[in-house]
């Protein structure tokens, strides 16, 4: 059978075996949430916070960065950017375990609270959006020393109404910073609905209010975020300045393992979000083009298997650092 | 040795280390081209230009997060707030982000920042630009937080900050901007941040304060003399660490401590310098611990008789001092 | 000057837009103005005619300097004709020249004068220090570091003036008294002064007179005391071992109305006992055995039977020492000093005897430590040393009384029987303090004393 047109992806310039490589951080970012889920149902980790929906936004969005070189400034839920950035599954787990050799934090912080120094992934907090200014400030910083740098920073469509949101992207519009704002609208911002968090209704119309494109693409979608995200990044590095990208993504989990969606979410309402999974429409794309079969996704499943085995084993045995370290690192040592 | 003011000490300091460190820049509200609406930038945006000393929007939450990121990728910016009073929108910024970020990452990332501002009143600013917003911050690890009282203290201590790895919170009272004025030599000095000052030895009472009241407790100390008695008067200088060492030795010489700053007196520093001394020189105290401070009302009235009532003065100072010392 | 800003200190008249002579609206521009925070015109403060203009353009002055005078319309209606020298205006200059704000600056700032000293204390006002005076109690409280030196150099603290509030002892009072003893114990080495044999001795010789060539003349005295050396005069500089024990015999004298009582004691039975243990005594130990150690046992168990003697003033109410701790004078060759034998009623006469030895030879030496001229409760003074009959001693404050024993003499008195005896009699003098101490209770205490040391002879009283 011939292709009557160009595949999606090669006309992206992607090879099939990267597309297959983004299923496999897809992949890899749910088995190794499922995980932590279980791990934390059976009350060996206290606290999980999912990214389940989103894979693909986060997937595509960092796959159009180049890892080391670009700056990482991420949201709590962005456990695919961080995996496509460069975090091991072993130190994904570390974090969860809380053991001292977590790079994140040593185990200071709850999970899902990122950094890496040697992948330039920035260590995040609790009160949300405020990550937005960093970012702002580590291109702001980047330009004055001439360094080729794109900043990657995402939040929730709840933290696009903060006050934060609002200074950042003026300031980064202002200055044509190179920083790419990328909005996951899940739909929920822990049980308040899109309806009753976003005047307007659209987070991506913000941006034109402060003078940059403000682009909304199906998060569900691989390679339509890869797509924006790319376009994105080659603007920042024109010197044409930021873009607002508002993936809609669906949250297929409670907020996190301290909340119950099922208070305001309807059965039938869950089982739809279900039905537009990024998973299986990639998965669709995949055989589609003939990039992976049933036996390679079957080998792939066993290697992220392995991997999160391999992960929850090792970190678990892992020691948390001394209890007196709780007093170091208040200002610099020595 | 030039003689210079206290904002000029501050604006050669700043010329001075964006001359050494390139990665040393301003930003903060008018503080390029007009140079500050106190001056304290005046002329620098000249010789570095507008990336360098950056008129920033009116967005102080920006002003401290841009600041934490720049710092995050390595320059050091000195981040100005207009007037202290305006300071708390950028609360979280400081004191969720800066303060932590070191302690957070395991010392993975650190925030080496400035945030300068002006405070202080008896300038007819009324509520809103004459508070002291110190003791907000000192209950902070993770910052630094220091209030010179001279232009020789300000350069020393301006230096220290720029160059310090971690957050350094930095208020000028700006009723001492262009009132107090003494030798500042050009060379580079730097007085470390955590140091406080005997600015006056003294053998009957201790009198420790910091910012303008430094100078009513100075003035008012060379009246006691007349008097007969002799008071030592400490410069606090860095709020946050405190230099315990020296509170403590400065309390015990004379078992006589009292306190002095404009801030509100519950809860302020003077109760945490109080606690010190009680916890360290319990038995060389011959004299509760005094202090003498600002009213615990929510800001300085506008008025003058009602400004003057709520300021501090040399004589007030002056009326604390000779009781104390007589007791 | 007006201030023109928040922190403004001083402007620059960078332009007149008046001349002497004008007539001026109120609020109308006198004068541009440059400071390094606004450039403004400055207003006229009242209406009139232009003097003169005190500061040239250009120069720069504070906030508050006199710029301008002028001559208001009411000035000028006084004054009768035109205004027009110098002179005129006198007033006016006083009135009108805005040295802040003019009139209405003046009103706030007499306003703002009346509130600026007074300081409410409380939760609202600004809080100025209010330290509540301590309690008018001598024995009252005491600050943490007085307590604390008080138990390191073992002061008592009732013996210490305080100058603090209400007579508060403060730190510097302590610290001042415990100098003082350092001073006195450090004093240079004694005489021989170990009490000596019965026989009354020479009186103690008087100083020599030191040559006086090279004395200035007419030293000034010191504020106060009306007297002054001339030529010939000796000049002698009072040290801190003398001045710290003539405040003493001062504040002695001074509180304490000093009454003086006096008894005669029989101790020919103890002439006799201590000749006949001394030469055996003074083998086994190598030290002499004096009178001394007799006195103060009869004085300690006496003073167990009269405990109101071994008491101190407090002022509203008297302390009764539970020690008896006591006090011997010692005469070293420049001054007196006063260790003290610590509870003296549990040393056996040996003991008393080995105890005042070391003392004498300490004090000689200048080797007593503050402990050892702390605490006494009584003291005893063994006068008769020097050959003194009979003596008035100064109370060692803050004690109760002090007891001086005279020179034994061998003297005839008139037995029971009428018959005339040689006998060795001794007087003892009692100085008290009549706050405390009444004639019947010293003469019961003195009747006590003198009837233990007249028990007192070979084979009935264990030295031991």
């Amino acid at each position: 059978m011939m292709e009557a047109t160009t595949a999606r992806h090669t006309a992206l310039g992607l090879t099939g075996e990267q597309v297959v490589d983004m299923f496999y951080y897809m992949l890899l970012t749910r088995r190794l949430d499922e995980r932590l889920w279980l791990l934390q149902r059976s009350g060996k980790i206290p606290f999980v916070i999912s990214p389940q929906g989103q894979e693909a936004a986060q997937v595509g969005a960092a796959y159009a960065f180049r890892p080391r070189q670009d700056w990482f400034v991420p949201y709590y839920r962005d456990l695919g950017v961080n995996l496509v950035a460069g975090v091991t599954p072993r130190e994904v787990m570390l974090s969860a375990f809380a053991r001292g050799a977590d790079p994140a934090s040593g185990g200071r912080q709850m999970p899902s609270h990122w950094g890496h120094r040697r992948l330039n992934i920035v260590s995040g907090s609790s009160p949300v959006t405020t990550q937005l200014l960093h970012a702002v400030g580590i291109a702001q910083a980047a330009r004055m020393r001439g360094d080729d740098v794109v900043v990657y920073t995402a939040c929730g469509e709840g933290s696009s109404n903060q006050g934060d949101f609002h200074e950042a992207l003026n300031w980064a519009g202002l200055h044509k910073l190179p920083v790419i704002f990328l909005v996951q609208n899940n739909e929920y911002a822990i049980s308040v609905p899109l309806d009753r968090q976003v005047a307007g209704g659209s987070v991506a119309a913000r941006g034109q209010g402060y003078g940059f494109p403000g682009i909304e693409v199906d998060g569900t979608d691989l390679l339509a975020v890869y797509e924006a995200v790319k376009a994105a990044h080659e603007r920042a590095r024109r010197g044409e300045g930021p873009t607002l990208i508002e993936a809609r993504c669906i949250r297929l989990t409670s907020h996190s393992s301290d909340d119950d969606q099922r208070r305001y979410r309807t059965p039938e309402e869950i089982a739809a979000v279900r039905e537009r999974d990024p998973l299986v429409r990639i998965r669709a794309y995949l055989r589609e083009h003939r990039l992976l079969d049933e036996a390679g996704e079957e080998a792939l499943e066993r290697r992220v298997a392995a991997a999160v085995d391999d992960a929850t084993e090792w970190a678990e045995a892992q020691p948390y650092a001394a209890p007196e370290d709780a007093l170091r690192h208040v200002y610099k040592e020595g | 040795m030039a003689v210079m003011n206290l904002v000029e000490a501050i604006r050669e300091t700043l010329r001075a280390e964006m001359r050494r460190d390139p990665d040393v820049w301003i930003v903060g509200e008018d503080v390029g081209k007009k140079g500050g609406v106190f001056g304290a930038t005046l002329g620098l945006y000249d010789e570095f230009g507008p990336e360098r000393v950056q008129d920033s929007p009116l967005a102080e939450s920006a002003i401290g997060g841009v600041g934490i990121g720049a710092a995050l990728y390595g320059t050091k910016p000195v981040c100005e707030i207009q007037f202290a009073d305006f300071i708390f929108p950028a609360m979280n910024q400081i004191v969720s982000e800066a303060a932590k970020m070191r302690y957070r990452s395991n010392g993975a990332w650190s925030v080496p920042m400035v945030i300068r501002a002006p405070f202080g009143g008896g300038v007819h600013g009324g509520l809103y630009h004459s508070q002291s917003v110190e003791q907000y911050f000192t209950n902070t690890a993770g910052l630094k937080v220091v209030v010179p009282a001279t232009p020789y203290d300000a350069k020393g201590l301006l230096t220290a900050a720029i160059r310090d790895p971690d957050p350094v919170l930095f208020f000028e009272h700006k009723g001492l901007y262009r009132a107090v004025k003494g030798e500042v030599p050009e060379e580079d000095y730097v007085i470390p941040i955590g140091r406080a000052e005997v600015k006056r030895d003294g053998t009957d009472i201790t009198v420790i304060s910091y910012g303008k009241t430094l100078h009513f407790c100075l003035q008012a100390a060379d009246l006691l003399e007349k008097e007969g008695y002799s008071a030592l008067v400490l410069d606090l200088r860095t709020l946050l660490p405190l230099d315990k060492e020296e509170i403590v030795a400065a309390a015990r010489k004379t078992g006589k401590v009292l306190i002095v700053h404009e801030a509100s007196k519950t809860h302020g520093i003077g109760a945490e310098v109080a606690a010190i001394i009680a916890e360290e020189c319990l038995f060389d105290l011959d004299a509760p611990i005094q202090r003498l401070c600002g009213p615990d009302v929510p800001a300085m009235p506008y008025a003058d008789p009602m400004e003057k009532f709520y300021m501090l003065s040399t004589e007030k100072c002056l009326a604390a001092m000779r009781q104390l010392a007589q007791f | 000057m007006p201030q023109l800003g928040e922190s403004v200190t001083e402007g620059t008249i960078h332009r007149w837009l008046v001349a002497p002579g004008d007539l001026v609206k109120r609020y109308q521009p006198i004068a541009e103005v440059i400071t390094d925070k606004v450039n403004a015109e400055i207003p006229c403060p009242v209406a009139g005619r232009i003097i003169s203009l005190d500061v040239p353009e250009g120069s720069t002055v504070p906030v508050g300097t006199r710029i301008a005078t002028i001559l208001t319309e009411e000035e000028a209606a006084h004054a009768g004709s035109a205004p027009a020298g110098p002179s005129a205006p006198a007033e006016a200059v006083a009135e009108t020249a805005p040295a802040e704000t003019g009139s209405a600056g003046a009103a706030v700032a007499s306003a703002g004068a009346a509130s600026a000293g007074t300081a409410a204390p409380g939760s609202g006002g600004t809080a100025t220090a209010v330290i509540a005076p301590p309690p008018r109690t001598a024995g009252g409280r005491y600050s943490p570091a007085v307590v604390r030196l008080a138990q390191e150099h073992g002061v008592d603290l009732s013996r210490v003036h305080g100058t603090g509030l209400g007579g508060r002892i403060t730190r510097k009072d302590v610290e001042a008294y415990i100098e003082a003893q350092r001073a006195s114990a450090s004093a240079p080495p004694a005489q021989a002064v170990a009490p000596a044999a019965a026989a009354a001795s020479a009186p103690a010789p008087e100083p020599p007179s030191a040559p006086v060539t090279g004395v200035p003349f007419a030293a000034p005295a010191p504020a106060g005391y009306p007297v002054r050396s001339g030529p010939g005069d000796r000049v002698i500089p009072v040290d801190p071992v003398r001045r710290r024990i003539a405040n003493k015999m001062v504040q002695s004298k001074h509180e304490a109305p000093h009454a003086w009582t006096m008894m005669r004691v029989d101790v020919t039975d103890l002439v006799r006992l201590r000749e006949q243990v001394n030469p055996e005594f003074r083998r086994q130990h190598g030290l002499s055995l004096s009178y001394m150690p007799f006195f103060i046992k009869a004085v300690v168990e006496s003073l167990k039977e009269y405990p109101i003697l071994n008491s101190q003033w407090a002022g509203d109410h008297i302390v009764v020492k539970q020690e008896i701790n006591i006090s011997i004078a010692v005469a070293t060759e420049e001054a007196l000093a006063v260790p003290v034998i610590k509870n003296a009623d549990r040393l056996s006469i040996a003991g008393l005897n080995l105890a005042v030895a070391d003392l004498v030879a300490r004090a000689r030496a200048g080797k007593l430590t503050v402990d050892d001229v702390s605490g006494g409760t009584f003291t005893v003074n063994n006068t008769g040393a020097f050959g003194s009959f009979l003596s008035a001693p100064i109370i060692n404050y803050p004690q109760a009384a002090i007891l001086s024993f005279e020179a034994i003499t061998k003297t005839p008195v008139v037995l029971e029987n009428d018959a005339i005896a040689i006998r060795s009699i001794m007087n003892i003098c009692l100085s008290l303090d009549h706050r405390i101490l009444d004639g019947l209770v010293c003469a019961r205490f003195l009747q006590a004393v003198k009837r233990r040391l007249e028990s007192y002879g070979p084979g009935n009283v264990s030295l031991y």
